[in-house]
């Protein structure tokens, strides 16, 4: 039986790809897997009695180092925020590639804390800040030094003693740009090293709480267990940056999605599903409601979201236990059928993410092929005609054609840079003011332009003189090439209209990360949790490969 | 060090703000890269041309002739993004001429880049400065005092037929010395080491 890949048209609106969970594809599970035989140490850990200082973790194999330079420091309650705009944090990290000297830390303490004013070099490969979850955090400290163990019902609702703010790499201020690395053979997925930052940082939490329960009372102190450190991974509060990131970046997008829906497809196509292959699919689901169930927001729309995720799994269960028919050809395709039919697309994603539990060996050639070199399709082929170029409009954004920008409410919102910290944002074009720098994220609208201009052009017409007059639509010229290569390189949905929802955007890249229990602040910003339930690195050379499940939560 | 990563971010978004669109901003955000990966003065001639480029008046090539000359000075963007976008049609010259082309620097990544897309070497003179195009893979050139050009008098591209740098003679007097690492066959090595069959058909 042959399986259809989805329809990209249906499959990239915003409400659906803002509907998706992490699988075994998301990058920090990739991660643990790629690193697992590199040796990982604390090379540095100096802190004074409150836990400020430095340190320093590193993971090696053969003549390969990676080390992560912690710089913990004293702020004040009021100084702490999540938000870009802030200047300092409780802590501040850089990835360096290799093993830094005397002179490179005393560089990077003068630039590390300082994060976007700071500069680094082609040294280092990713930076970082993070803040306490306070309240947590000095719970745990109270607790550990009068010898005991924290409440854990306290740590689920977080999960968290730290979040970063903010984890940046590919050349942002002076790091090491991507063709530098790009062709090392243990960091061939995505965001390998902004994973390994993130999950060494994780590390730095336990033994900072450690550190400071242990020298304000070394008599009675005690260390968090390692149980409760499973069970803490880090948390990231993500704003609209991460939005931008997936229109400007459309191959990349592609292929993220390209190989969820190449496992989907495979997966449906198996004709004799084992029982333990079953079983597998089965007990991750079971286990994985207690990350439903502890799912804390106080978002309504996240709410709404849970409620009928954890609706639909009952639902869903009823039906594994009393109607499926064990034994008969193709039962995860008769899962996704039936799912499609009766679940909602929360609940529909959730199901495809554990489908791929019990296959490794489908998986496993798939993640190797999540990078992506927007540079391949950047020319235009201007030897291409007028005609190829509308044919190929009004097959891959005919959904998009459909938009009427005459109204106000397709136009409503515009995207910008903002000047004091270069970040993305988002505004209303009809009452704020910048809309004449607008950034060039409206694809949908600047397509539909596109679609109208050539509609009066000559069929023959070859691109590359049709652009000489038409260069203000060279960008999405471009976009039309791209897609033709790369069918789900583009959102399939109008990201300026008054529906606009930007937490979907980023919460597709963040699903793709393998971050869980989103936790939208606003429409704009949201909370995640990375790494919970992970082993830690000292138990990297076996583990289990579906310890996401496995959180206490 | 400023990455290259944040050139090409910053010199988009420049490029924007002076007037040109998003899509010939970013291909000179990864021009000026281009320029500055293979040790040209990319940025330094941007900024100058952007100094004075809303207070002159430039013209632009639109469609590429075997000569060119304005009545004042080319614009090196536009009349670049047309020469790149016109390759498949241009590179059918042997060679053309431009005259006066203002920043004629801003032009060089758009003929390296053409280089590759025609899959032709291409040589270009700028009065006395010299450039090889190696199907953008490296430029060749004379040009090491990183100043800026504010303009050239005259530049003449010629379209390089694929051959080789060496002729028979030489190819011969290197094919003959690899020989050495070739071992003579008897016949019965002949019959047993190929991995064919008895005959050629079986």
């Amino acid at each position: 039986m042959q399986v259809k890949l989805r329809d990209p048209k249906y499959l990239m609106k915003l409400s659906k790809l803002g509907s998706f969970h992490q699988s075994k594809l998301s990058f920090l599970r990739s991660f643990l897997n790629e690193f697992k035989e590199w040796h990982y140490n604390r090379d540095l850990f100096q802190l004074n009695e409150d836990g400020h200082g430095i340190a320093v973790y590193s993971f090696t194999k053969n003549k390969r180092t990676y080390s992560l330079v912690c710089f913990a420091n004293k702020i004040d309650d009021e100084e702490r925020s999540d938000r870009v705009i802030a200047t300092k944090w409780d802590a501040a990290f850089t990835l360096y590639d290799g093993i830094p000297s005397k002179n490179d830390l005393d560089r990077l303490a003068n630039n590390v804390p300082k994060q976007e004013v700071g500069r680094l070099s082609y040294k280092e490969l990713t930076l970082s800040r993070a803040n306490k979850s306070i309240r947590l955090f000095n719970h745990v400290v109270e607790n550990l030094s009068k010898g005991k163990q924290p409440d854990t019902n306290i740590l689920s609702k977080v999960g968290y003693l730290y979040r970063t703010t903010a984890v940046y790499g590919s050349g942002k201020f002076g790091l090491a740009d991507r063709f530098r690395i790009k062709n090392r053979e243990e960091i061939r997925g995505p965001f390998r090293l902004e994973m390994m930052l993130v999950y060494l940082v994780r590390q730095f939490t336990f033994d900072q709480v450690n550190h400071i329960a242990k020298s304000k009372y070394p008599k009675t102190a005690v260390e968090l267990d390692k149980k409760i450190c499973r069970n803490l991974g880090i948390g990231n509060s993500t704003g609209l940056g991460m939005a931008p990131f997936i229109v400007n970046h459309p191959i990349l997008l592609n292929n993220w999605i390209m190989a969820r829906e190449t496992a989907l497809k495979k997966i449906r196509e198996i004709e004799n599903v084992s029982k333990t292959e079953l079983s597998v699919f089965y007990n991750c689901l079971i286990k994985s409601l207690k990350n439903v169930s502890s799912w804390y927001t106080e978002s309504d729309f996240q709410n709404n979201k849970i409620k009928g995720l954890a609706n639909d799994l009952k639902i869903f269960i009823k039906f594994l236990k009393k109607d499926f028919a064990l034994g008969e050809p193709y039962q995860f395709n008769r899962i996704y059928v039936w799912a499609e039919e009766n679940l909602k697309d929360e609940c529909i994603e959730y199901i495809v993410s554990m489908m791929m539990e019990p296959y490794d060996s489908i998986v496993s050639s798939l993640v190797d092929k999540m990078s992506a070199d927007e540079n391949e399709s950047f020319n235009i082929p201007v030897n291409r005609t007028i005609e190829d170029l509308r044919n190929i409009l009004e097959k891959n954004y005919s959904e998009i054609l459909k938009i009427d920008f005459e109204k106000k409410e397709s136009n409503k919102n515009f995207w910008f840079i903002s000047k004091n910290k270069e970040e993305p944002r988002l505004a209303d074009r009809y009452q704020d003011n910048g809309s004449d720098l607008e950034q060039p994220i409206a694809i949908a609208r600047d397509i539909k332009k596109l679609y109208e201009t050539i509609f009066v052009k000559k069929n023959s017409l070859k691109i590359g003189k049709f652009l000489i007059e038409n260069n203000h639509l060279r960008h999405v010229v471009r976009r039309a090439f791209i897609i033709e290569k790369f069918p789900y390189s583009e959102i399939q949905d109008n990201t300026i209209g008054s529906n606009l929802v930007p937490i979907d955007m980023l919460r597709l890249k963040l699903s793709f990360f393998g971050a869980i229990k989103f936790d939208p602040r606003s429409d704009k910003w949201l909370r995640i949790c990375m790494f919970q339930g992970a082993p830690l690195p000292l138990e990297l050379k076996s583990f289990e490969n579906n310890w996401i499940y496995n959180s206490l939560n | 060090m400023r990455s290259f990563s944040e050139i090409e971010t910053t010199v988009k978004r420049a490029t924007k703000a002076i007037g040109f669109s998003w899509g010939i901003a970013e291909e000179m955000g990864k021009n000026i890269r281009l320029l500055e990966m293979f040790g040209l003065p990319g940025l330094k001639n941007v900024n100058q041309y952007y100094r004075i480029y809303k207070i002159s008046n430039f013209e632009d090539i639109k469609e590429i002739s075997i000569s060119n000359s304005p009545n004042t000075h080319y614009c090196p963007i536009v009349s670049g993004l047309n020469f790149f976008d016109q390759s498949s049609i241009i590179s059918e010259f042997n060679e053309l001429e431009i005259s006066n082309l203002a920043f004629p620097l801003l032009f060089i990544p758009f003929v390296s880049r053409t280089s590759e897309i025609i899959g032709k070497r291409i040589f270009l003179k700028m009065d006395d400065k010299e450039f090889l195009f190696n199907f953008n893979q490296s430029i060749y050139s004379n040009y090491l005092s990183g100043e800026i050009l504010e303009k050239s008098d005259k530049i003449k591209i010629q379209f390089l037929e694929n051959k080789n740098s060496f002729n028979e003679e030489e190819w011969s007097e290197i094919y003959k010395l690899s020989e050495n690492t070739f071992v003579e066959e008897t016949d019965e090595l002949k019959q047993k080491s190929a991995g064919a069959g008895l005959t050629d058909n079986d």
